[in-house]
């Protein structure tokens, strides 16, 4: 932040001054377009802003301020494991010989990248314990289109064509239904127990020659490892249905849980939560998705093949004819891949595991300070994963003060909100997910500064309730937003100038 | 561990917190039979190390040859200025807005993304970003068929190959019929798409058509009858989806001109580097009427309680943590990052140099098939293109990899790219950008003639 802090910003259209700017590239001949038909050619240029590079540089340096980010402080959004995203990962993307690959590089001439995700397949078929990858979803709900989709491809080649239906538990993330009625199935939402677990016995009942698949994700959205996987998992199969893992989760059980060998069909892997990529503001991410033999043959092509000789080649179009076909154009998000093989690298076996096991034990020892502060309600006893609940319910009903008013006044003091109102099955619910790459201080910090809050409720409610007062912005007009959507800035016209040629 | 800020003492005052002496017992709750040996991986290894490896592993790919490889990803300039404010922190380590207050960087650069693209595209509204240019149009189609609650798309097989194979593996999915639209064979307009099949597909009473979708330029690089095509689709009350590259819409029509109710396409020309396939940007956009119907996120304009300006995401209830299995799609994740990347580079260029790269694109283009005609390899399509088109090469795979031996990498062989198209056999598809030198082109031009020539001069004289 600049020593004034950090100011609001005209778009940058309003910035514009036409006659400014330009030279970044050589002018063409006059007669460049002469052979593009008058018909085809744009009347007159777009309303796009006529700005100078420092014009361009202060817009966006001074709007980034406006941001909060892991690399300014931290960021306990539940379920989205926002972790330290490592600089040398951004150096690594960046080499010219990954970033200016081109996507249809002949194979001979593409053998690093090749190597590397070949490479990065082999680390996840490891930790996942399942038989075989793919790199190409674009992120966790693509991945878990492409699960589904395998799913009914391999019901189909049975000749099994009256599995329609989907059943996900009612505390799932919301892509896992979405996703179900993407691929042309019908969800089925389950009831969880008191103790947060899925009702087993509510999957029996629903289970039967129409399932397809079950989606859980494990642990939980409520950071609870799913203790009656064992059973659920065979009554499963038992109904001749096959079982998705959401991995949503997946840096909670890294080295002490392999969903594969515990008998799930397939599973995405979100590297941009368990793996380091950075969050980008809300993308990009990449789900790989990794399956058991069964469903091997139905991965989206193409693969990635090692030769005999130990050299690596994609497979050609055509070449695997059980395969569901593409999930996107190209091989996938092979930047991002580069920044996960480079953090898997970093690690290896034992740092992994010391991952998982820094993560919950930072999840269980900042429950633990909320739950001995008695200033919120922990609706899950006992041990949790990665995340953990906590509730502002009691706190409500007392104070008028809502997860909401609890989760704006954290601005104030530095901190991102936790993940709120999910999973939509906890009333008032604080999804809190602390990672693995915050320091003692920080998580003490934090407790004191949710204290602090609910101290602040009993005594001084409206100031929570007008939160936040230090942002670069108060609470905003969001019902306003939806019923006159502004989307898009309206250039003045005539706020272009005619090309100097 | 190599970011943990852990102590051993920390660890032990965390632990002793818990009434615990070790850390396995967090992990009790799983299952004596679930719980997974050890992890069999290499140790963990040292940045310096690590760095060396990377090193060594960028160093076994070719990613300087002279390239003239396009089909979907471009070489473009991009000025230092966008790489250096995409990798500020506050960018990239931030998530999704979900707390305005403290997001409005991110959310006004999404505002000023879905404006620039709006004024590139002539369109209305755009989504904050998708997953790259395949998903794009099938996220598209699929809106097509909800909007006008019919069940059957049509689409140009002047699309992209793998776009069109993952519209497939999109409708396959949601129980949805394509058919593909054939191109013309012969005569002026060959290799664009037929609109004598299109009518005739479009006139089938019984089978209602939802949308329509063609590139422009198309795969091959041809200009394609966009205004006609629109007129026909929206005759027969289908919408009509334009594919397009948004480079070339500095001095193309725009989608909005020529009536397209959505366009969708593949962002990466617009200062992102190829980096072998993404992360990209899935462009996808639509008229006004069509806003309920967009999927993925939009960020509007409103005020915050003082009056003051300010930006959030809106119109949540197409999305999926709201609408659960009736939700537009089931996108969550997007492309936020690239999006910026895209408004940074929009922003530095300006229009009249967004019109410069594709001017001078289409300029070197030129300069690139008469060089290549010199020597043998004429166009394989008469009609009009941009900056891309198909030679016709005898014995093109191997003439391709006799080129890369001598450092040319000359585009596509189209038979191996579209084994199923008829009529491009012996045919490479090359590109030019306002990067390509004369030297690359000249260089091109010599080895292939070398190749050419090595077989028979009979055979040269032939093919000319």
């Amino acid at each position: 932040m600049s020593a004034s802090g950090p100011r609001l910003q005209p778009t940058i259209f309003e910035l514009s001054k036409p006659g400014r700017g330009g030279g970044k590239v050589p002018h063409p001949p006059s007669d460049a377009l002469d052979r593009i038909p008058p018909e085809q050619r744009r009347e007159k240029p777009p309303g796009l802003p006529e700005l100078a590079e420092p014009e361009v540089v202060r817009h966006f340096v001074n709007l980034s301020q406006l941001n909060h980010a892991v690399d300014t402080g931290f960021y306990p959004l539940g379920s989205c494991t926002m972790k330290w995203n490592p600089k040398v990962n951004e150096w690594a993307a960046r080499l010219p010989g990954f970033a200016g690959l081109h996507p249809l590089a002949p194979d001979s001439t593409a053998q690093g990248t090749l190597q590397l995700l070949w490479e990065l397949e082999q680390i996840l078929l490891r930790i996942t314990g399942m038989d075989a990858v793919t790199l190409q979803p674009a992120a966790g709900a693509h991945g878990e289109l492409t699960g589904i989709l395998m799913i009914r491809a391999y019901h189909e080649a049975r000749g099994d064509m009256a599995r329609t239906e989907v059943l996900v538990p009612d505390s799932a993330h919301g892509t896992n239904p979405a996703t179900a009625t993407m691929a042309g199935l019908r969800t089925v939402s389950l009831l969880h127990e008191h103790d947060g677990g899925v009702n087993v016995e509510a999957f029996r009942r629903a289970l039967g020659p129409q399932t397809a698949a079950i989606m859980i994700t494990n642990p939980s959205t409520l950071g609870i490892f799913e203790t009656e996987i064992g059973e659920l998992l065979e009554a499963v199969h038992e109904a001749g249905a096959l079982a998705y893992m959401d991995g949503a989760n997946l840096n909670a059980i890294l080295g002490r849980f392999k969903p594969g060998e515990a008998g799930f069909d397939v599973m995405h892997i979100n590297t941009h939560k368990t793996f380091s990529t950075p969050h980008g503001g809300g993308g990009p991410g990449a789900g790989p998705v990794a399956v058991n033999d069964r469903l091997a043959p139905y991965l989206p092509a193409p693969r990635v093949l090692r030769e005999a000789d130990g050299t690596f080649r994609l497979e050609r179009p055509g070449e695997r004819p059980t395969s569901i076909g593409r999930m996107r154009s190209f091989v996938g998000s092979t930047g991002v891949l580069v920044r996960a093989y480079a953090y898997l690298r970093t690690h290896g076996a034992s740092g992994l595991a010391e991952i998982t096991d820094d993560a919950v034990l930072a999840a269980n020892y900042l429950k633990h300070r909320l739950a001995e502060s008695g200033a919120f309600d922990i609706p899950f006893e006992g041990v949790c994963k990665h995340e953990f609940i906590a509730s502002a319910s009691t706190l409500k009903k007392r104070t008028g003060v809502r997860t909401l008013d609890i989760a704006k006044r954290l601005l104030d003091h530095g901190f991102h909100a936790p993940t709120v109102y999910f999973p939509l099955t906890v009333d008032e619910a604080m999804l809190i997910e602390p990672t693995e790459t915050e320091s003692l201080e920080t998580l003490d910090a934090f407790a004191d500064a949710l204290i602090a809050i609910a101290r602040e409720a009993e005594t001084e409610p409206e100031i929570v309730k007008t939160a936040p007062h230090t942002a670069p912005v108060r609470r905003l007009d969001e019902a306003g937003a939806a019923r006159n959507p502004n989307l898009r800035w309206r250039p003045a016209v005539g706020d272009w100038t005619p090309c100097p040629d | 561990m190599a970011y943990g800020p852990h102590t051993p003492a920390d660890r032990q005052r965390m632990l002793a917190a818990l009434g615990m002496r070790s850390v396995d017992e967090l992990f009790a709750d799983i299952p004596a039979g679930l719980r997974a040996g050890a992890l069999e991986l290499d140790p963990p290894e040292p940045e310096q190390a690590l760095m060396a490896r990377l090193e060594r592993l960028a160093g076994r790919n070719q990613a300087g040859l002279a390239s003239f490889l396009g089909a979907g990803a471009y070489r473009h300039f991009a000025p230092p200025l966008v790489d250096q404010i995409l990798l500020r922190g506050e960018w990239y380590t931030a998530y999704t807005p979900y707390q305005p207050e403290v997001s409005q960087g991110t959310l006004q650069s999404i505002y000023e993304y879905e404006s620039l693209l709006a004024e590139l595209l002539g369109l209305d509204v755009v989504s904050a970003s998708h997953y790259d240019g395949a998903a794009a149009p099938a996220e598209a189609a699929l809106m097509a068929c909800r909007a006008t609650r019919r069940e059957r798309v049509l689409v140009s097989r002047g699309l992209h190959p793998h776009y069109r194979e993952v519209l497939r593996t999109y409708f396959h999915g949601a129980g949805l019929a394509v058919e593909e639209l054939p191109l013309v064979t012969d005569g002026p307009s060959a290799g664009t798409t037929d609109l004598a099949a299109l009518e005739r597909l479009l006139g089938d009473p019984d089978r209602p058509v939802a949308g329509v979708l063609l590139a422009q330029p198309s795969f091959y690089g041809l200009l394609e009858p966009m205004a006609e095509a629109s007129r026909l689709v929206h005759a027969a009350g289908a919408l009509f989806v334009a594919v397009v590259e948004p480079v070339s819409l500095g001095v193309l029509a725009p989608p909005g001109a020529y009536g397209a109710d959505i366009a969708a396409g593949e962002g990466q020309a617009l200062g992102i580097a190829p980096q072998y396939g993404g992360p990209y940007l899935g462009i996808l956009a639509c008229t006004e009427p069509l806003v309920r119907q967009v999927p993925g996120r939009l960020v509007g304009m409103t005020t915050d309680l003082d009056g003051r300006r300010a930006y959030v995401m809106t119109l949540q209830a197409r999305e999926q943590h709201i609408r659960r299995e009736k939700a537009a799609s089931n996108i969550c994740t997007n492309q936020t990052l690239l999006a910026l990347a895209a408004s940074v580079w929009l922003a530095a260029l300006g229009p009249h140099g967004l019109r410069d790269v594709a001017a001078l694109g289409a300029s070197r283009a030129v300069e690139l098939e008469r060089a290549l005609a010199a020597v043998g390899a004429p166009r394989l399509h008469p009609g009009p293109y941009l900056n891309e088109f198909a030679v016709r090469v005898p014995e093109a795979p191997r003439v391709h990899r006799a080129l890369l031996e001598r450092g040319v990498l000359a585009g596509l062989v189209l038979e191996e790219a579209v084994p199923d198209e008829p009529g491009v056999r012996d045919a490479l598809l090359v590109c030019a950008t306002e990067v390509t030198t004369s030297d690359e082109i000249d260089a091109f031009a010599s080895a292939l003639g070398e190749v050419l020539g090595a077989r028979t001069p009979a055979a040269v004289g032939s093919a000319r």
